[in-house]
């Protein structure tokens, strides 16, 4: 607790510092991240996060210190260059992009592993804190690394912000974007560059491993809310932001906690939150949906089968045993007795002792179900030229869909017809 | 001279098991899968070993291997479930699960001896150091290599049992289910050796290396030939010169060995990208003249 609040007080200048950075970090990240996220590029941005490594240990081995006015052209230079040769792999040869991608990230890693094994041999002094670029340490971050990847950052927002419009026309449509005269070319170098350039600031504060996280995870978490791109920016923002800050809680108070990975564990909670608790885009939701829609199609049958059940007598409201049911149409028994109840619930039919009879509404109802299977039946014979035999199956389950105004246009376009194929009524209200 | 003899061994076997299943991830264009198992296993090998207490456990093969398939079902789960693009699935699964991975190394860092760069690159180095005697009548020889020779062996066999079956799956995944192969088994069956053999090699090369030793050589070989079981030994022998010069350009440089032979691997990609005699740079502007 006391911890939360000298954290949150800001009164030590290095977690001041540090927070703001990475505050700048990942609002960046995940602004640039929604963008590589909507044109599918999330596994480049991986690519080149491992790719910068040996920009930054030549960048220290030719320069012998780790100044960040050296460390991030460097870095710069190698993270362009692995986009260069996955390009260049995919499109002179036959290898697929992500064969390319992987090849050219763990060749590309393996050549900043030597080099780093190599600097951490020759023992020079300068060289600690080196391999934080690994897994990311926010609070070994100095000042000056802070105010220049904070202005980096910052530069980096503005003209995601500036060339808004830009990016998400060539994002959503290309082809469009080309035809309006818009440099599409230019633009996606300028967006490539951006993405580089935020990968070679961030992976101080996460690492070279868990960067792509950074990158594609909040953006993710925000499309699961919103089909809005605005809206997706800004909840990517706060997503982004608040992992950050709960991250860099988390080191300040555990000091050998590595900033980096709580971070992601904090973003990828949300994600997965995300990914089941969506209102619309939900794993609990689309399976909520379809047991209701399985359960609607069950009610459905029962009362089309009451109904039919009925029309053999053209009595519409006699009592019916479950039993007399499934003999008209099998339903499994504790299928049918729920269907039944919960029929009996919305009021569509009512039980007297053991039986079961339609109400007006339920017997509306089912009469429209089995009108309409009559007419789709009619309308796939006269129309599709399928043979009468064959349109049971398909006009079953349309009985469940068609809405309203597709079953009015039906009955138009058919002139209301009295028999189906099979010579059967078709019964109007 | 005995220490270089089974570091290079141990290397060897490494990427042969690699080379081998290599060549059917990047058929199946699932190299991306590849690199996300290598990753997301860490949580499955700090957790083996939280319980277990060592870190060459059959348990550890197991429970770590079970993280791995764990993955890839939850790469799809998500790709097909929640409807994640199968780049944003790939990324978000495997960085999630390795963030936990070195969240539990540093909870636990006084019970567990990993630390966080062996993740990255491992230490073949070291390889020689932890030795187990296997019959009373041979000198003690290093538990990695055993490890690794008993993966091989298992690759292997599979691949002598049921090599058309992967081949087929991996090649026309609709003409094999349509006589009657499940795909479906072949993919998971695939994907338990992928993550045995990076759980086995871990220690040795690390989860990203490892990715090199999986992708490299089999990408090098698809340069070279069309013909699979060709490219398979083509794989082989790309993996094994290059752990063999690998270990020598990192004793020269005194630089980390499975970094090293990555990069011989890379090296050997990149002439075979420009020289193949039907793919290469080359043979392509040749052709295109003769048009």
């Amino acid at each position: 607790m006391e911890n939360l609040i000298d954290f949150f007080s800001f009164s030590d200048p290095n977690v001041r510092y540090v927070t703001l950075g990475i505050i700048f970090i990942m609002a960046c990240a995940a602004m640039v991240g929604t963008f590589t996220f909507l044109t599918k590029k999330s596994l480049l941005g991986d690519a080149i996060a491992h790719a910068v490594l040996p920009g930054i240990c030549l960048g220290f081995m030719l320069s012998g210190t780790k100044n960040p006015l050296v460390l991030i052209p460097a870095a710069f230079a190698f993270g362009w260059l692995s986009l260069i040769c996955i390009n260049f792999i995919t499109y002179r040869s036959r290898i697929k992009e992500d064969t390319a991608i992987g090849l050219v990230l763990s060749v590309f890693f393996a050549v900043g592993i030597f080099l780093l094994t190599i600097i951490q041999k020759n023992g020079n002094a300068n060289q600690s804190g080196l391999d934080h670029f690994l897994f990311g340490k926010a609070a070994a971050l100095v000042m000056e690394d802070i105010i220049a990847f904070s202005i980096v950052a910052l530069l980096l927002m503005l003209l995601t912000l500036f060339l808004f419009k830009e990016f998400t026309l060539i994002s959503f449509d290309k082809d469009f974007a080309l035809s309006s005269g818009i440099p599409v070319r230019t633009l996606e170098i300028l967006q490539t560059g951006m993405i580089v350039l935020t990968v070679v600031i961030g992976i101080q504060a996460v690492g070279v491993v868990l960067m792509a996280a950074v990158l594609i995870t909040p953006a993710a978490v925000a499309r699961y809310w919103t089909d809005n791109i605005k809206t997706m920016l800004a909840i990517a923002l706060i997503t982004g932001v608040f992992s950050g800050i709960a991250g860099a809680y988390l080191s300040y108070s555990a000091p050998n906690m590595p900033t980096g990975p709580w971070i992601v564990i904090f973003i990828s909670t949300l994600a997965l939150l995300s990914f089941f608790l969506s209102p619309k885009k939900g794993i609990i939701n689309k399976i909520l949906k379809q047991k209701r829609y399985k359960r609607q199609i069950q009610d459905e049958n029962v009362l089309k089968t009451l109904y039919q059940l009925g029309e053999k007598t053209n009595q519409f409201f006699l009592s019916q045993q479950e039993a007399n049911i499934s003999d008209k149409r099998f339903f499994a028994k504790n299928i049918l007795s729920n269907s039944l109840h919960r029929l009996m619930r919305n009021g569509f039919v009512s039980k007297q002792k053991n039986a079961w009879q339609l109400t007006d509404a339920g017997k509306l109802r089912g009469q429209r179900l089995v009108k309409i299977h009559r007419l789709w039946e009619l309308y796939l014979t006269t129309y599709a030229n399928i043979a009468p035999d064959h349109v049971h199956e398909d006009a079953d389950t349309i009985e469940h869909f068609l809405t309203p105004e597709l079953e009015a246009a039906l009955e138009q376009q058919l002139n209301f017809p009295e028999k189906d194929p099979h010579q059967t009524i078709i019964p109007y209200q | 001279m005995a220490t270089d003899f089974w570091i290079i061994l141990t290397a060897s076997l490494v990427s042969t098991c690699c080379a081998i299943l290599g060549c059917y991830l990047i058929l199946r264009r699932m190299a991306m899968i590849g690199d996300a198992i290598s990753h997301a296993v860490l949580p499955g090998i700090v957790l083996a070993f939280l319980f277990t207490g060592s870190r060459d456990s059959v348990t550890m093969l197991i429970g770590a291997g079970a993280v791995g398939i764990f993955t890839t079902f939850l790469i799809e789960f998500f790709n097909k479930q929640a409807k994640l693009q199968a780049d944003a699935a790939i990324g978000v699964t495997f960085t999630w699960l390795f963030a936990i991975g070195v969240v539990l190394i540093s909870v636990f860092a006084e019970q567990v001896d990993l630390d966080q760069d062996c993740v990255l690159y491992g230490e073949l180095a070291y390889v020689p150091l932890d030795t187990i005697q296997v019959f009373s009548f041979t000198n003690e020889i290093p538990k990695a290599s055993v490890v690794m020779l008993v993966i091989l062996i298992s690759i292997l066999l599979v691949i002598r049992l049921f090599g058309k079956q992967l081949l087929i799956t991996s090649f026309d995944p609709a003409y094999a289910s349509s006589i009657g192969i499940a795909t479906t088994i072949w993919h998971y069956v695939l994907m338990s050796m992928v993550s045995a053999t990076t759980v086995a090699s871990f220690e040795a090369v690390g989860a990203i290396l490892v990715v090199a030793l999986l992708i490299v050589p089999a990408a090098t070989a698809y340069l070279l030939t069309d013909d699979f079981s060709l490219m398979m030994k083509l794989s082989i022998a790309i993996g094994v010169l290059a752990s063999v010069s690998g270990y020598y350009l990192a004793y020269w440089l005194d630089g980390s060995i499975a970094a090293a032979i990555a990069i011989v691997c890379g090296i050997f990609f990149s002439l075979a990208l420009i020289f193949s005699p039907t793919q290469g740079l080359f043979k392509k502007s040749k052709k295109m003249v003769m048009h």
